[in-house]
């Protein structure tokens, strides 16, 4: 291709200069150097295999194409050939950081599909997981981000809260990552009595941990300046690129999937959204940095309110039968048979059900024909939807500022690439 | 609340086009493909509606012979709250429907993954890649006749 003209006179310009040692030459538009900038997807700041394409111009991002998929599992086309049941285990392996939102998630929309409802107890224990998850997903957030821009401090420390949530799970679920804790109908196991006082402990004392987290931030002229203006997106493009959850909060949109369309017991218990305007990183770590607060006193209302009884719901051919009836009694043996081999029979029809999960709405569009197994079964997975607003976040800001906007969306690949 | 919209819905486009069910409270809504984007854009621009956000979209695989795929669109009201789903089908020949994405910039990547996963060509999109599998990979994994196992040399391994 033959060079450009201004081109070859720009580049004999500088030549001139060179040998005549004059170095107060000026050109008018800068030299040319756009880059092609490849990050990822091995890539520390991009939370597990993100790959983006990055067009600068000097420091400045002009061009952004993010590429997800390499961790691409094929769980839909899983689940079209597992019961209903069966699916649960592949739900915690979505958004791996908040395992228990996304079994509640599930769970309700199965039950959705079947017609039924799990016992009080049981929808106040969702409550309780969901929040916690919440708080440990939003904890992540909280210390990567902080470390993304140079505070390794608060990374430590949010880790450890999150040792003693995992240690929770544990009690709980009897594993502390991949949880697999909900059942259709109701929740694997009751909880303990010791397992709820640590659960107050742990609520007790979360909000001075989160303060001494503020107090390294929140006046911290570095933290300010990295995430103050970076990374805005207008309420109404957030929108129109399907922006949910606390980023679309943090652009001034007051939508909350729990007060807008509550489900579980979420109407019996009081909390804010809170929602701030900036719509940069900065508003969207406090949005984040509320929204665990409000868990804190979700949970603290769900201790106090916690109805007894059963944690599962007796619904025969459509729930599990408890194990002990199960060895006892001959029909509950049948149930459990028919179920266990081919699954519930759901009436024909097909639901869509969202909650918000920590990341933003979470949905289940399930289309049955009446077998066992979902004839489709569609994760509307927040992260994927959140990535796309990506670009517009980047447009004009500088390539040190890549690794905080990726932070204040806080993707999880899992789930982005299903 | 789902009457009313039937009923707007009818009123703008007729009664033989809107084709609506209910199911556990949810409205599902058949319209005819070539009409898709005009009823998404009245949805969008009615006031009384205002389905500003596309929750979801994805394929459907139904299976049979004739309209053998479907595209399934989940759209939700930011400010009066409340859910629709459209649906409309396509051909197992050829299958191609019109793009969204002038209505809503989220049906990009949502259409993106229905062509990958599905084959169904989006008319009119930006830039209709694959988005999951590898851009070389043949087949669309999530139809029916696409077995569990994959099929063998469909991916290119190392050679030993």
């Amino acid at each position: 291709m033959e060079p450009r003209s201004e081109d070859v006179s720009r580049k004999s310009r500088i030549l001139q200069a060179l040998e005549d040692q004059n170095t107060s030459v000026s050109f008018e538009d800068a030299l040319e150097n756009d880059m092609i900038l490849n990050m990822g997807p091995q890539h520390p700041a991009t939370h597990g295999v993100l790959r983006l394409l990055i067009r600068l111009d000097g420091e400045t991002v002009v061009g952004c194409v993010p590429e997800v998929g390499y961790l691409h599992r094929g769980y839909e086309k899983l689940a079209e050939s597992s019961t209903f049941h069966e699916f649960i285990p592949h739900t915690d392996r979505l958004d791996y950081l908040s395992p228990l939102n996304n079994n509640t998630a599930y769970a309700l929309a199965v039950e959705k599909l079947l017609g039924i409802e799990a016992p009080p107890r049981a929808q106040y224990l969702r409550v309780m997981i969901s929040e916690l998850a919440r708080i440990s997903s939003h904890l992540m957030f909280l210390g990567s981000l902080a470390m993304d821009v140079g505070a390794l401090t608060v990374w430590m420390w949010a880790f450890r809260e999150r040792e003693k949530q995992y240690d929770i799970f544990e009690n709980i679920a009897g594993a502390r990552f991949t949880t697999s804790y909900t059942r259709i109908g109701g929740l694997a196991q009751d909880v303990l009595p010791e397992t709820l006082a640590m659960v107050k402990k742990f609520v007790d004392e979360l909000p001075g941990h989160l303060k001494e987290c503020e107090k390294l931030l929140n006046t911290n002229r570095i933290f300010l300046e990295r995430t103050d203006g970076i990374g805005v997106i207008p309420p109404e493009q957030a929108i129109d690129l399907g922006l949910t959850g606390p980023g679309l909060r943090a652009c001034g949109v007051e939508h909350d999937l729990r007060k807008a369309n509550p489900y579980l017991v979420y109407n019996n218990l009081d909390f804010d959204v809170p929602v701030y305007s900036g719509g940069d990183a900065l508003a969207r770590y406090y949005v984040r940095m509320d929204e665990m607060r409000e868990s804190i006193k979700l949970i603290q209302q769900v201790l106090q309110k916690l109805p007894a009884g059963d944690v599962h719901a007796f619904k025969p051919k459509k729930v599990l039968p408890r194990k002990e009836r199960v060895y006892t009694k001959m029909e509950e043996l049948i149930h459990d048979f028919m179920i266990v081999n081919f699954g519930i029979e759901p009436p024909v029809g097909e639901i869509y059900s969202a909650v918000e999960a920590p990341k933003g709405e979470l949905g289940f569009y399930i289309y049955s024909n009446g077998e066992g197994y979902p004839w489709r079964l569609k994760i509307r997975s927040p992260s994927f939807s959140n990535l796309q607003s990506l670009t517009t976040m980047m447009m004009g800001c500088m390539i040190s500022d890549v690794v905080a906007i990726i932070a204040s969306l806080d993707p999880v690949m899992g789930e982005a690439d299903k | 609340m789902n009457s009313k919209i039937v009923d707007a819905l009818k009123s703008r486009f007729g009664d033989q086009t809107v084709e609506a069910t209910e199911f556990r409270d949810e409205l599902t809504v058949v319209v005819p493909t070539e009409k898709i984007v005009e009823v998404c854009r009245f949805l969008r621009d009615d006031p009384a509606l205002k389905f500003d956000l596309l929750a979801d979209l994805c394929g459907l695989d139904m299976y049979t012979p004739v309209k053998r795929f479907a595209v399934v669109y989940n759209l939700y009201s930011l400010s009066h709250k409340h859910r629709i789903r459209l649906k409309i089908f396509t051909e197992e020949e050829d299958p191609k429907v019109p793009t969204v994405t002038g209505i809503w910039g989220t049906a990009n990547w949502h259409e993106r993954e229905t062509y990958d996963m599905f084959g169904i060509v989006f008319e009119g999109h930006p830039d209709l890649r694959r988005v999951y599998m590898p851009d070389e990979f043949e087949h669309h994994p999530l139809r029916k006749d696409f077995p569990l196992m994959g099929i063998p040399g469909s991916l290119p391994l190392p050679k030993k």
